[in-house]
């Protein structure tokens, strides 16, 4: 167990073998991003956003400061990780670096889609860091980014393909410490669907950082899916950001299969009349893992629609961590909101914190809330044992049957059944 | 400007009526805070030498502690050296019956609507009465201590029962729970005390009444109920304080203890002055409400009507420590003009088969910020514990604001949870449909009101619940947005 | 008793009346119907006072007072009733306890003295038996999680308790299957006398069957376009809407 003044310690020692000149490009943002993460460093045991998701002792648990500051070399010997349903239009990260070789891009012409870098490269003057987020990972991610990905998909353009991204971590031989930024653009009327998926082989640590921010323009749309299902010792933390402007539409799903300590931040801004936003997310943890869903709707326009659905199943000595944020700002009058997180705790050692949240400064408005938390229904589980199913079965097919309420609501055919078979794999694999 | 917003403003604009002041001689300490202080109440009230230890070590505690930042309210820097800590109306001779008390304190409370000449009384209702920083008179004594019941002002019980007092004070909040509980161990001056026997069901309402009246005095109470096996109370507290423009501390602890199949009822109509419309002076009100359902079936349960107080920041809490004890929170909690609240519950689950409920409403006008704050806790051998809570929250007027901040951590699987929140506003077409019937706006929307906090307002004493339910307009009249 | 003379109204900026004339003496019942759209809600709306709706042009008078200078609460107290299209749902609050209090504003706008508790229920009880409503209904929070039909007959009790001079009755068939129509039908019925008047407005000819009116006056585009006898209710029927229309088309 490590005391406060060594958390401390692995901040204050961090921020001391960071060093910017090992980068060549964006280093006008890094400084910025790096000032910022000094004066608040890696979140406490008492910072209220990380209370119960103690990310920095996990951290100097299994790195030295100068382990995490220093970008991991790639290695290609992965691609057993990759996924033939999805080769594609599939975009590949390797530790964190953009690998040319493993990406396919078959997106529409007019749509942008390259490494970060490159695009830096061309446009040097690229905006890609206009919502700043406040989180210490998300600043700890604009300071040591090592690539990423910039998509533009013009005005009027709706792209079908859906868009692959694989983030790879290979962690066979050594500790890798990866950290990848997204910035994706998506115009006036156009439309994006991407599909992110992480994957780990081996058994060394990672700690991974993504950061994504997402603009989507007037009447645009983007539909947006993460997969995580590491297997190994995976720390990560996600932020992902979603701007939106009038008339535009956001769907998320957030589904975490593995990992050893995953945290995602997801913000949505409504910045504009009209927006609908639905948000879903699903999560099954077992062993000792952690998995935390941070979501915050910030209503900051009139008349537009949120709804939130988030489902999770705790197995083993697992934690789920839940914190949904509705604000209303004083002018966002005809606010409708709506959020709702359910839990199953399967085991005698599994817990759940959860927090919902609202915060309202308008009058005209319907939001509402509500959570619950309980085991599986026994009178349920009888009825179908008692119709000759076996009992691991029939505790299979409920919590399926539970998980299918979010996966009902995945549009992409494709998509919908390939989660339908991992979710269904690890839920009798499991029982 | 809308009609509707006019009216709101008319509306809440009404005066706050107890704010007028007595003038009463009074005892005070210095100002300021010190060992000194805690040492000169302590002897003006001639504690025994244990008391005084408690109280240092308290004050020593404090001294070491930061005032809590977390709340979802902002006020300017409390100078806890700028105010009196004890103040007591001066009386020649320590009254032995009411026929002794100070006729101004008769009238003072007289004039709020207290009795406290027993013919008077309100049928079925026991009174403390509590001014400033003293117990004034309590009735129905002798006809209570018939049935071994124990009721009154805390210094006496200090004096006549210390064994039942050294025993339970500080058992449920420890002095060193909180930044105000702390504060309040160090300089508490008075508050009740009651004591329920073993298989007695309290006949009448036992019921405490609160006002201050000095000015820069902050008001400590403690009350500490403690309710032997299988015995039932139920309490009132009420307040008032006069108008004043500086803001006065009021840090009172409320500490009850329930034994085995004991019951214990705790209301709460609070009305602290408010402040004036601009937000000028009124009262802080940091309270510490803790039970603690220490036996095996044993329930307390809250009901709180708030509607006063500059500033309130309080979560009455159940700590269910028996197997099958039952925790309750009922709460309407009413801001105007520049109020801010930060009120909720916590119910902590640690016996197995333990029940809570939470039942909060919340109604913001004006300029006023309201918040709903709370904790469910299921701890791991809590098995089979069950929690409902409703949050619900009501917006009048487009300036002010409505946030919950529900906390629910569950460690049991057994456990079922379960947390509803909304937020709506008052339909103009309920409005109107209220005013096609004949009944004006004012009518319609204390009508509205009273039945959207309904469920609240029917758990309070009979007696109260009329009060509650005018106090509840009075606040509100006219706040349509 | 009501002049309605040339009553132009509009909502936000878009004109829904435009130019009303109706006259309407004690016992009469006059229906208004029309197409969807053509004013018929906004007129009853307007009579009550709904602040939605501003009045550009015109004059109404009841009872020999101007009725737009009065407040929907004033309305109501000088004998206007509107029966609601979509009654509102008050969580909290009985019909009874809303009931107690409107009739008791009422009275003291009337420098009557109000009722007390035993002497409301013994009125109550009587209206009750008047217009067949459950009782235990009006002891639930006013109209939440009532049906259709309930909440109806929930406006017809008002309606009784209240006694008003000038009913109106907006879309009160509006949902409602052939059993609870004919009870709300009953109901209005009995509550008719020589010195009081309704409104009903209506799209179907259905209710004018149980509730016999006097008038019929026809609205097209914010304008009555035609009036009769309860035979217009039949014609309109039979030939539908797109008879107005045609007919307003070709002149």
């Amino acid at each position: 167990m490590s005391t406060a003044t060594e958390k401390q310690s692995l901040s204050t020692s961090l921020i001391a073998s960071i060093d910017l000149a090992q980068f060549s490009f964006a280093n006008e943002q890094r400084t910025k991003a790096f000032e910022a993460f000094k004066t608040i460093g890696l979140p406490e045991p008492k910072n209220e956003e990380y209370k119960f998701t103690p990310v920095t002792r996990s951290l100097s648990k299994h790195f030295s400061a100068s382990e995490l500051s220093k970008p991991t070399d790639a290695n290609e010997s992965v691609k057993s990780l990759l996924n033939p349903e999805f080769s594609e239009n599939r975009v590949v990260f390797v530790n964190g670096m953009y690998s040319k070789t493993l990406s396919t891009i078959t997106s529409d012409s007019k749509v942008t889609v390259q490494s970060l870098n490159e695009a830096l490269a061309s446009n040097p003057s690229l905006l890609f860091d206009q919502l700043n987020t406040t989180d210490p990972f998300a600043l700890l991610n604009s300071t040591l980014w090592s690539d990423g990905l910039y998509i533009n998909v013009p005005k009027n353009i709706e792209e079908q393909k859906p868009l692959f991204i694989h983030h790879l971590h290979d962690a066979s031989s050594e500790k890798v410490s990866a950290h990848t930024k997204l910035f994706i653009t998506v115009g006036e009327s156009a439309s994006l669907q991407i599909i992110e998926k992480t994957d780990t082989q081996g058994n060394q640590p990672v700690f991974n950082t993504i950061s994504e921010d997402i603009i989507v323009g007037e009447n645009g749309a983007v539909n947006y899916c993460k997969i995580q299902n590491d297997a190994g010792q995976l720390i990560q933390v996600a932020n992902t950001t979603i701007h939106q402007h009038r008339a535009s539409r956001a769907d998320t799903y957030t589904l975490t299969l593995n990992g050893q300590l995953i945290r995602n931040n997801l913000n949505i801004i409504i910045d504009g009349e009209g927006c609908e936003s639905h948000f879903y997310g699903l999560y099954l943890s077992d062993g000792d893992t952690l998995v935390d869903n941070h979501t915050t709707v910030d209503h900051k326009k009139p008349n537009s629609f949120s709804n939130e659905l988030y489902k999770g199943l705790m197995d083993g000595k697992s934690k789920g961590v839940f914190n949904g944020k509705i604000y209303v700002r004083p002018h966002a009058q005809k606010t409708n909101a709506f959020q709702s997180n359910r839990n199953l705790l399967l085991s005698d050692d599994a817990t759940v914190n959860t927090k919902p949240q609202l915060e309202i400064w308008a009058d005209d408005v319907k939001c509402s809330h509500g959570c619950t938390t309980g085991q599986l229904d026994e009178e349920a589980l009888f009825y179908l044992q008692s119709r000759g199913i076996p009992k691991a079965t029939a505790k299979a097919m409920l919590l399926y049957a539970f998980a299918a309420e979010v996966m009902e609501t995945i549009k992409n055919e494709q998509l919908k059944n390939y989660i339908d078979s991992i979710v269904s794999e690890r839920l009798h694999k499991s029982y | 400007m809308s009609k509707d917003n006019q009216v709101l403003e008319e509306f809440t604009s009404k005066e706050y009526e107890h704010g007028w002041t007595t003038d009463l001689e009074s005892d005070s300490a210095p100002k300021g805070l010190s060992e000194d202080t805690v040492r000169f109440i302590s002897a003006k009230k001639n504690e025994p030498e244990w008391l005084l230890e408690w109280r240092l070590k308290a004050y020593r505690h404090w001294t070491t502690m930061k005032e809590p930042q977390w709340p979802n309210v902002t006020y300017p820097t409390i100078n806890y050296q700028d105010i009196i800590y004890y103040s007591a109306p001066k009386q020649k001779v320590q009254p032995k019956n009411l026929s002794e008390v100070d006729p101004e304190l008769i009238k003072t409370f007289e004039k709020l609507g207290i009795s406290l000449t027993e013919q008077k009384r309100l049928t079925g209702v026991a009174v403390d009465a509590v001014i400033d920083s003293v117990s004034v008179a309590t009735t129905f004594k002798d006809k209570l201590g018939e049935l071994g019941i124990i009721f009154c002002s805390f210094s006496e019980a200090v004096k006549e029962h210390p064994e039942l007092v050294k025993k339970y004070l500080g058992s449920v909040v420890p002095p060193n729970d909180n930044y105000f509980a702390a504060l309040n161990s160090a300089v508490f001056s008075d508050g009740s005390f009651c004591y329920i026997p073993k298989g007695v069901r309290c006949p009448m309402e036992l019921s405490t009444y609160f006002r201050i009246n000095a000015a820069n005095t902050g008001q400590f109470e403690r009350t500490l109920i403690v309710a032997e096996d299988a015995s039932y109370v139920s309490y009132l507290e009420g307040c008032t304080a006069p108008m004043r423009d500086e803001n006065q501390l009021h840090a009172a602890v409320v500490e009850l203890y329930a034994m085995k199949d004991a019951e214990i009822k705790y209301s709460t109509v609070q009305n602290w002055y408010p402040g004036n419309k601009e937000g000028k002076g009124g009262i802080y009100n940091f309270v510490t409400k803790r039970g603690l359902c220490a036996g095996d079936h044993s329930k307390i349960s809250w009901t709180q009507v708030e509607t006063g107080s500059a500033i309130t920041w309080k979560y009455p809490s159940c700590i269910l420590k028996g197997d099958y004890s039952n925790g309750e929170f009922y709460s309407v909690a009413v801001t105007n003009n520049y109020q801010q609240a930060d009120t909720g519950s916590k119910m902590i689950h640690i016996g197995k088969h333990t029940r809570s409920r939470i039942v909060s409403k919340g109604i913001s006008a004006g300029k006023s910020q309201n918040s709903y704050r709370g904790q469910v806790h299921i701890l791991k051998r809590a098995e089979n514990a069950r929690n409902f809570s409703q949050c619900d929250s009501l917006l009048m007027g487009d300036q002010c604001g409505a946030h919950t901040f529900p906390y629910i951590d569950v460690e049991n699987k057994s456990a079922h949870v379960e947390h509803e929140a909304t937020t709506s506003k008052i339909g103009e077409d309920q409005i109107f449909y209220c005013l096609q019937r004949g009944i004006d706006e004012e009518a319609a929307v204390a009508l509205i009101v009273n039945g959207y906090a309904k469920e609240v307002l029917k758990q309070l004493p009979m007696e109260f619940a009329v009060e509650a339910q005018k106090l509840l307009a009075l606040t509100l009249e006219g706040s349509v947005g | 008793m009501l002049k309605i003379n040339n009553i132009h109204a509009r909502v936000e900026e878009k004109a829904i009346l435009n130019g009303i004339n109706l006259e309407i003496k004690p016992g009469e019942v006059h229906a208004i119907m029309g197409p969807n759209g053509s004013g018929k809600s906004t007129l009853a709306s307007v009579l009550a006072g709904r602040e939605d709706f501003e009045v550009t042009e015109g004059s109404i008078e009841f009872l020999g007072k101007d009725l737009l200078e009065m407040s929907p609460e004033d309305r109501a107290r000088e004998g206007v009733f509107l029966a609601f299209q979509y009654p509102v749902e008050i969580p909290g609050v009985s019909t009874v306890n809303f009931m107690k209090t409107a009739l008791n504003k009422i009275r003291e706008y009337r420098g009557q003295d109000t009722l007390d508790a035993v002497s409301f229920l013994s009125l109550m009880k009587e209206k009750i038996e008047l217009v067949e409503i459950d009782k235990a209904l009006l002891n639930r929070s006013l109209n939440e999680g009532f049906s259709g039909g309930e909440k109806k007959r929930n406006e017809i009790f008002q309606m009784a308790m209240l006694e008003p001079k000038l009913a109106i009755l907006d879309e009160t068939d509006s949902g409602l299957d052939i059993d609870a129509l004919r009870i709300v039908a009953n109901g209005v019925n009995k509550l008719r006398t020589k010195d009081n008047a309704t409104i009903v407005v209506t799209h179907y000819q259905r209710l004018l069957e149980y509730i016999v009116p006097d008038y019929v006056h026809v609205l097209y585009k914010g304008k009555i376009v035609k009036s009769g006898t309860k035979e217009l209710a039949l014609e309109l029927e039979a030939k539908g809407y797109d008879w107005i229309k045609s007919e307003m088309e070709v002149a």
